[in-house]
């Protein structure tokens, strides 16, 4: 298992340096240096500038050194926990980061504390008598709002809760410091997503153990019914799902940006897009880091929580 | 007379249902679709006429999806809703429908009448009909969707194949560059690759292409490790045949079957990344008509009750479009284990 672990956090490493040194090179050619020029100085000063002084420029900003030596300066830099700078924000890039993640973390939470439940207490109870009504109701609920995508189900809620009722602020930006009533939208939006998804798997699940034969066994040996799928397949039903909900983990940071985007969120996913349309490499970069490390850490840890929770894995 | 016109119906409609005939509509429904869209004012005068034989094709098609599909309810709603939005979109054009780019009154509710013109769905900030902008709109939707799905396949097929059945190198290294991109989130990867290459239609086929080959590739591979013990293939290696024939004629065949369940809800996915990246300002470009574009633009001056319509069109426009894909595969899928 540790020796698992290890490969895959070296393969981990692998692929943020090859995914990094990608990300340099494209942002090396001129058409970005020149956008970033644009950005910097105005698209007037640009056209007016001579040869001369946008090579002046460059030089001052670094940018005239091949992409190489640049790619290797930044990795000294992060290896000494210097993230870089962000042209756009004016600021060093690992605070800024680590104030949009915690933000994201924010809002992951509160989708994590509804989604959860909700999506399990809906999965078990259609799971556990396949092909009723209520499993039918469920599982058709359940393929409607994930086929809603996100940036729709965004405007239904806006436009009902709070342009046509009131009730909700449209926007989230926080102007006035963090406020729950702001963060409600973007909350609801992922959750409609993203429970259905979790809560096919779990009915997949707990359908299949509902079928095996100790279950058979419990129910007639004349256990309540009650009982024999609070004791006897939850235990085993729940497996799958829990893997399910880490990996959505990394489903977030990809579903975060529309929805960041459209309430005015100041998170991951926002500052990423700005950085990429900027072009502010260094905070691409660092994002693009946060993102694979996200994604291989959640994989990791869904592969270990599958293994101590299965004891058919556990004792072989 | 009338009972031989009777007993040729069904026997026509079961000719049409062979894959050959199916192939020949799709394509013929297609490919002028296409051709309209991607070709653009490169058509010169054939662009008023070349969407015609389409609409036939289109109905025809929806007729044989229907029968095929009789035993799942579900898959014909999906059918429904899909179809609908297709005969939308070669049909525009001869739709008696207002220009889609012509401003005539702003900000005009649905239902009501200004300057003589009747506005079923109203007008946006520019003054823009909104029902022929939701029309024309989801040409460019289903055309760049489907075909970057179809891209997509193509590419994760090839490379699932040869790594399945080459194994050694090959897929040593195919599985390494396929690691490398699924461990970017799939908006990270859009967002970097259409930035690098620029907002358009064509780079949107690319970009989709890098998110969702690695996850096609995979599954072809783990189908192609399946179906190469199979006897079949040995007797193909036996005969010597080339390793690309025994690929293309004798493994990708038998792998279609779950791929097809797949492709249908990959079409989802893609309809909704190619929504999202245009509202982002990554996708199709202004001013044709556009589901994503339309929201991207009332985003702004939209956020008031009595103008919600702008949103909310687009919105369930591209959510009735997904749900139909959605249904589909849910639909198939439902088939498939029952036999």
């Amino acid at each position: 298992m540790l020796k698992l672990i290890l490969r895959r956090l070296l393969q981990m490493l692998l692929i943020m340096a090859v995914a990094s040194l990608l990300l340099f090179a494209i942002f090396d050619t001129p058409e970005f240096k020149k956008r970033l020029a644009v950005q910097e100085l105005g698209g007037f000063a640009v056209s007016a500038l001579t040869e001369e002084s946008y090579n002046a420029w460059l030089a001052e900003k670094g940018l005239d050194v091949p992409f190489h030596t640049r790619y290797l300066n930044w990795v000294g830099d992060i290896l000494q926990g210097d993230m870089g700078f962000s042209y756009e924000k004016n600021r060093p890039v690992g605070p800024l980061l680590l104030d949009r993640l915690a933000n994201t973390g924010i809002l992951a939470f509160f989708v994590f504390a509804l989604m959860i439940p909700l999506s399990l207490v809906l999965g078990i109870l259609a799971g556990m008598k396949e092909g009723s009504v209520q499993d039918r109701t469920i599982s058709f609920l359940s393929v409607f709002t994930t086929s809603i995508p996100e940036i729709a189900t965004a405007i239904l809620l806006t436009v009902v809760l709070s342009l046509g009722l009131g009730w909700l602020p449209a926007k989230a930006a926080m102007i006035n410091g963090f406020s729950f009533r702001e963060l409600l939208l973007p909350v609801l939006t992922l959750v409609i997503y993203d429970f259905g998804y979790v809560a096919r798997m779990t009915r997949a699940s707990m359908a299949e153990v509902m079928t095996s034969q100790y279950i058979r066994t419990a129910v007639l040996k004349g256990l309540p019914y009650r009982r024999v799928v609070m004791k006897h397949a939850l235990r085993n039903a729940l497996i799958a799902p829990f893997t399910l909900i880490v990996l959505q983990l990394n489903w977030l940071l990809s579903g975060v940006v529309v929805v960041e985007v459209f309430f005015e969120y100041d998170g991951f996913g926002k500052l990423l897009l700005e950085a990429a349309l900027f072009p502010d490499v260094e905070v691409v970069q660092a994002c693009t880091l946060v993102a694979v490390a996200v994604a291989v850490l959640s994989q990791i840890i869904s592969d270990i929580g599958y293994t101590f929770l299965n004891p058919r894995i556990r004792f072989a | 007379m009338a009972v031989t016109e009777i007993e040729a119906g069904p026997s026509a409609l079961e000719r049409l249902s062979h894959p050959r005939a199916l192939i020949a509509l799709g394509l013929l429904m297609w490919l002028p679709l296409m051709s309209y869209v991607m070709g653009g004012s490169a058509l010169g005068p054939a662009a008023d006429y070349i969407l015609l034989p389409a609409i036939p094709a289109t109905l025809l098609l929806y007729v044989l999806g229907v029968r095929a599909f009789r035993e799942s309810r579900v898959a014909v709603i999906g059918l429904t809703l899909v179809f609908f939005w297709l005969l939308a979109a070669v049909a525009a054009p001869y739709l008696p429908l207002l220009d889609p780019n012509k401003p005539i009154a702003p900000f005009v509710t649905p239902l009501s009448e200004k300057r003589d013109v009747f506005f079923w769905l109203g007008t946006d900030f520019k003054g823009r009909d909104m029902l022929s902008r939701m029309i024309w709109g989801c040409q460019r939707v289903i055309v760049w969707g489907v075909s970057a799905t179809f891209v997509a396949y193509v590419v994760g097929a090839l490379f699932g194949l040869i790594s399945g059945y080459l194994s050694g190198w090959w897929d040593e290294i195919i599985s390494f560059v396929a690691n490398v991109l699924l461990s970017f989130p799939v908006m990270v990867l859009f967002i970097v690759i259409l930035n690098y290459l620029g907002p358009s239609g064509f780079n949107i086929v690319v970009a989709v292409t890098f998110a969702s080959a690695p996850a096609i590739m995979r599954i072809v591979r783990g189908l192609t490790l399946d179906i190469k013990t199979r006897d079949y293939v040995f007797a193909a290696q036996t005969r010597g045949e080339h390793p690309l024939y025994i690929m293309i004629v004798e493994l990708l065949p038998n792998v279609r079957g779950p791929i097809i369940v797949d492709a249908c809800l990959r079409l989802g996915y893609t309809t909704v990344a190619i929504t999202t990246l245009t509202f982002l300002g990554l996708g199709l470009q202004p001013p044709d008509p556009d589901w994503g574009l339309m929201i991207r633009e009332s985003a702004k001056t939209a956020m008031l009750w009595k103008f919600s319509y702008m949103l909310l069109v687009p919105a369930l426009a591209v959510s009735s479009l997904i749900l139909g894909f959605n249904l589909m595969a849910d639909g198939l899928r439902e088939m498939s284990l029952r036999d």
